[in-house]
């Protein structure tokens, strides 16, 4: 069984229909690119994905579970993780509280314990702790903990929303547009992380990206989407020889 | 359970102690005047701690708090308020049971009154809180009104227009003193936990929040419930202090009030919303003064009133503009400052979380 | 009720319906152009009555000649507004509601200061306290100046906003500023016409208000300014219809409410927050379902 399962996604605002029947079955450890022109609905389907939308038609699946119409700290806490394609960092907090929020969702202490600094409470914030620095240690940014978000240079703000990311302990990691804005090194060192990143976290990554050498490079599988519509899935070799897509990015008629 | 004694434990229970010692003998020992505005300082500094939490650390920004504090102050006032002079205040009607013949001492009073405004603020939060920004802002302060309002109009209830009087006096400035140290500590620990992070992450990018696990609802009301809660104590201390209350102490230029003190103090710091109110209070005093009319040198100047309140504006105003980060910016009062850090080891862990 | 007894609650409906409109679409003007929600709009309001009545107690002025200064002289006080508060805080990214919040406080107070917090008698011509009888009703004279210059004033917004090169980059820039800039628009100049067109419009109906209940107080602006801003919720905030029709049945409402149940007469500030409430969480784009500025996700 596949662990996220979408049958029959369609997203309509009004009139205007953003995606249109979108199916995909990712097994565990793949990864998998969605490519398209600009507003062909791949940040739409992201967005249903994480439950920012509900979607008008069709049905999601997590691990069997089904997560359609969940609200996204839902999706998350069930193991869905997002990386937003423009650096949210939150920016007035610390490295280190940047990564530990991905622990709260898993503190089981009430509110109330937290005040009064329970036992019980104070063992979970340790173990937090204790998770966020190896995290940080693992990306080479324990040194930073103490700098603020907003101040740490583009490159390093990416690597600590990967971080975030991965605080929260997903099974499922959605990265939207991850090479955005890098340099041919930045770009290479980034494919070699998410591969990493894959290996090392066990996880399986769906990914939307413009950048044709980070989608040819690391995808198993694409999904092409215009207007919304999927024109064609398959490996990279299939889908760069594939004459609907050339015609899609180049644009007929 | 295992009690870690740190030294800044210690000096914080220390200064606690302190505190409450002193308000005990100021209340016998310095003018009546004084002691009132300690008084007002003390409640002040309650609901702009409350503002902050709900603002300057959950990002939300509510201005539902004249309409929360008059909560307070009429369950505080109406439960300890005998029967006899309630009977003979209620001009227009009599009061309803069981408003007639309860009479209850000052504690519980108070604990009502924070525990009744929870738990309206919690059914104004509710719907509210699903809003952002300015709209988020108007229809808080439309609750705030629409509070204000049912007073006047439920004379049955408080008496209407004519307000509370001769509410008894129980409360001495270790009462004030105590409330303000609860406050500090509820909200300090709150901010400084793991929670806190969570509602400065909704501050920050209330969607990349979400994205991250965090359940804003829950969060949000969270905070508005407690600031809610301090915010009924608060008013209910005012009841006491003012020994009148009617409907016209609730108006918005409470909540205006309270948010150019949070302000002047920094909306993320607990320490500047504590320095602020005092601030306020004082000044406040000052520029009574000066709107009564007064002779220097034997030239008389006619006093100018409402100029009290034209200079917070203006001071707001300015604020806004030129400083808006206020007295403390981001920054709290810690022993660090005055000893040196604890240890310099936990240096890492202490500067992001107290596990004292 | 009888006939003729609902007939003058209607029209007085009709007059406060349309005093309500006229400030709304105040609000809504500067909203649709910077997004600002401008508490201090009623206090402009208030500052141009208390400017008018000044003139002719203090200076014995002929009333048209008072209400025109006073005009002026709150207009340009709108700009100052935007100037050194609004201005700036838009600059900074920081939410310009809390610059509205301190206008309005210090406009207030300013009043206070200068006259005192005690109502004054607001002069006005004479004619308008009169009464005309048909049959029964007993119809004021006021009533009637309100309807037909509303009627007029609205009138002529509508040819200012489609005609006009300004009115027609005004609208452009309550759509899309962007666009609207790539257009040639220069943003700052079409915000002060937006800022004159929104204090011209307290000022007329300052002096239409205060000459229905002409009595001012340094808060007097409060009560007409928030029914105002819940009329243009209403209607619609950002639309000038919206805020037309928003107003206008609030106002009606309001003394229809007086007029079947008035017993709850004391509650009507109460329901207005209540509409206004339930508005904003259920319909905050108004009757005319005006698209409401979401987050990008």
């Amino acid at each position: 069984m596949s662990l996220l399962s979408i049958k029959n996604l369609t997203m309509r605002f009004g009139g205007l229909t953003a995606v249109s029947d979108f199916n995909i079955e990712l097994e565990k450890g793949q990864i998998v690119g969605l490519i398209g022109p600009n507003g062909s609905g791949k940040t739409t389907v992201f967005n249903v994905i994480t439950g920012f939308y509900k979607p008008t038609e069709g049905h999601l699946y997590l691990d069997e579970k089904e997560i359609t119409g969940l609200s996204p700290d839902r999706i998350t806490a069930l193991g869905l993780t997002r990386i937003f394609q423009n650096s949210r960092v939150f920016r007035n907090l610390t490295v280190y509280d940047n990564v530990l929020i991905g622990d709260h969702l898993r503190m089981k202490a009430s509110p109330a314990e937290a005040v009064l600094r329970t036992p019980n409470y104070i063992r979970q914030e340790k173990q937090a702790y204790k998770l966020s620095m190896e995290l940080l240690e693992g990306l080479g940014l324990d040194h930073l903990i103490n700098e603020q978000a907003g101040e740490l240079p583009y490159g390093l703000q990416r690597k600590l929303e990967v971080a975030r990311a991965l605080s929260t302990h997903p099974k499922v990691l959605l990265l939207d547009e991850p090479a955005t804005g890098m340099t041919s090194e930045e770009t290479t060192e980034m494919i070699q992380f998410i591969l990493g990143v894959r290996k090392d976290f066990d996880l399986t990554i769906l990914l939307i990206e413009h950048h044709m050498r980070v989608v040819m490079g690391i995808c198993e599988q694409i999904m092409v989407l215009n207007y919304g519509e999927t024109i064609a899935t398959g490996n990279p070799k299939e889908i760069q020889n594939d004459q609907k897509v050339i015609d899609a990015y180049l644009g007929t008629g | 359970m295992k009690i870690e004694l740190k030294r800044n434990t210690i000096l914080t229970i220390l200064a606690g102690i302190i505190v409450l010692v002193f308000s005990l003998w100021a209340d016998k020992n310095l003018d009546a005047y004084v002691v009132r505005l300690m008084h007002m300082w003390g409640i002040y500094a309650i609901m702009v701690i409350s503002f902050n939490l709900i603002y300057g650390f959950t990002g939300q920004f509510s201005m539902a708090h004249a309409g929360l504090a008059a909560i307070g102050a009429y369950v505080v006032g109406l439960f300890t308020l005998s029967p006899e002079i309630k009977a003979t205040t209620f001009f227009i009607t009599a009061p309803v049971w069981p408003i007639n013949v309860v009479e209850w001492p000052l504690l519980p009073s108070l604990l009502l009154a924070g525990l009744l405004t929870a738990i309206i603020g919690f059914c104004i939060g509710a719907p509210a809180l699903r809003l952002r920004g300015d709209y988020l802002l108007i229809v808080t302060f439309g609750f705030s009104e629409i509070i204000r309002l049912l007073l006047v109009n439920l004379p049955m209830i408080c008496n209407g227009a004519m307000g509370l009087k001769g509410i008894p006096q129980y409360s001495n400035l270790t009462w004030t003193a105590g409330a303000v140290l609860v406050t500090v500590f509820v909200v300090k620990r709150l901010v400084d936990s793991s929670y806190g992070r969570a509602l400065k992450c909704i501050r920050e990018d209330d969607i990349a929040a979400e994205a991250v696990g965090v359940n804003l609802f829950k969060h949000k009301i969270l905070a508005f419930t407690i600031s809610a809660f301090f915010v009924g104590i608060a008013g209910g201390l005012l009841a006491e202090i003012l020994g009148t209350i009617d409907p016209s102490t609730f108006k918005p230029y409470l909540t205006y009030a309270v948010v150019t003190m949070a302000v002047l103090g920094g909306v993320r710091s607990l320490t500047g919303g504590v320095i602020a109110a005092g601030v306020y209070t004082v000044m406040s005093e000052w520029l009574r003064g000066v709107e009564a009319p007064r002779t220097i040198f034997n030239i008389s100047f006619p006093g100018v009133p409402g100029l009290r309140m034209l200079a917070f504006a203006i001071m707001l105003l300015l604020l806004i503009l030129f400083a808006r980060n206020g007295i403390m910016g981001t920054r709290e009062f810690s022993w660090s400052w005055i000893f040196g850090k604890q240890n310099p080891r936990e240096e890492k862990a202490e500067e992001n979380n107290e596990l004292a | 009720m009888d006939i003729s007894l609902f007939l003058q609650f209607l029209i007085n409906g009709v007059a406060l319906g349309s005093l309500y409109a006229l400030l709304a679409i105040g609000f809504t003007i500067v909203f649709g152009v910077v997004g600002l929600i401008n508490i201090a709009h009623g206090d402009f309001f208030m500052m141009a009555a208390f400017l008018a009545m000044w003139g002719v107690m203090k200076y014995n002025l002929p009333w048209y000649i008072s209400f025109a200064i006073a005009t002026v002289i709150t207009v340009l006080a709108g700009l100052l507004a935007e100037k050194i508060a609004y201005r700036p805080l838009r600059k900074m990214r920081t939410s310009s509601f809390i610059g509205a919040i301190s206008i309005s406080f210090l406009l207030q107070n300013l009043f206070v200061v200068l006259f005192t917090a005690r109502s004054k008698p607001f002069p006005h011509p004479a004619f308008l306290d009169e009464v005309l009888h048909f049959g029964e009703i007993v119809l004021p004279v006021v009533n009637i100046v309100i309807v037909v210059f509303s009627a007029i004033l609205f009138l002529a917004l509508t040819l200012i906003v489609t005609k006009t090169n300004a009115g027609r980059a005004m609208r452009a820039v309550s759509k899309d500023l962007e666009a609207a800039q790539l257009m040639g628009v220069n943003p700052n100049k079409i915000i002060s016409f937006a800022f004159i067109l929104s204090t011209s419009f307290a000022a007329a109906g300052a002096f239409l208000y205060c000459s229905k209940f002409p009595y001012v107080d340094p808060f007097t602006g409060m009560i007409p300014g928030i029914k105002a801003f819940i009329g243009a919720v209403v209607g619609g905030i950002g639309s000038i219809p919206g805020a037309m029709v928003g107003g206008f049945t609030l106002g009606l409402a309001e003394i229809m409410l007086v007029a079947f149940l008035p017993t709850l007469t004391s509650y009507r500030d109460i329901f207005a927050y209540l509409v206004l409430i339930l508005f904003l969480l259920f319909r905050p784009g108004g009757i005319f379902n005006v698209k409401v500025r979401e987050e990008k996700v």
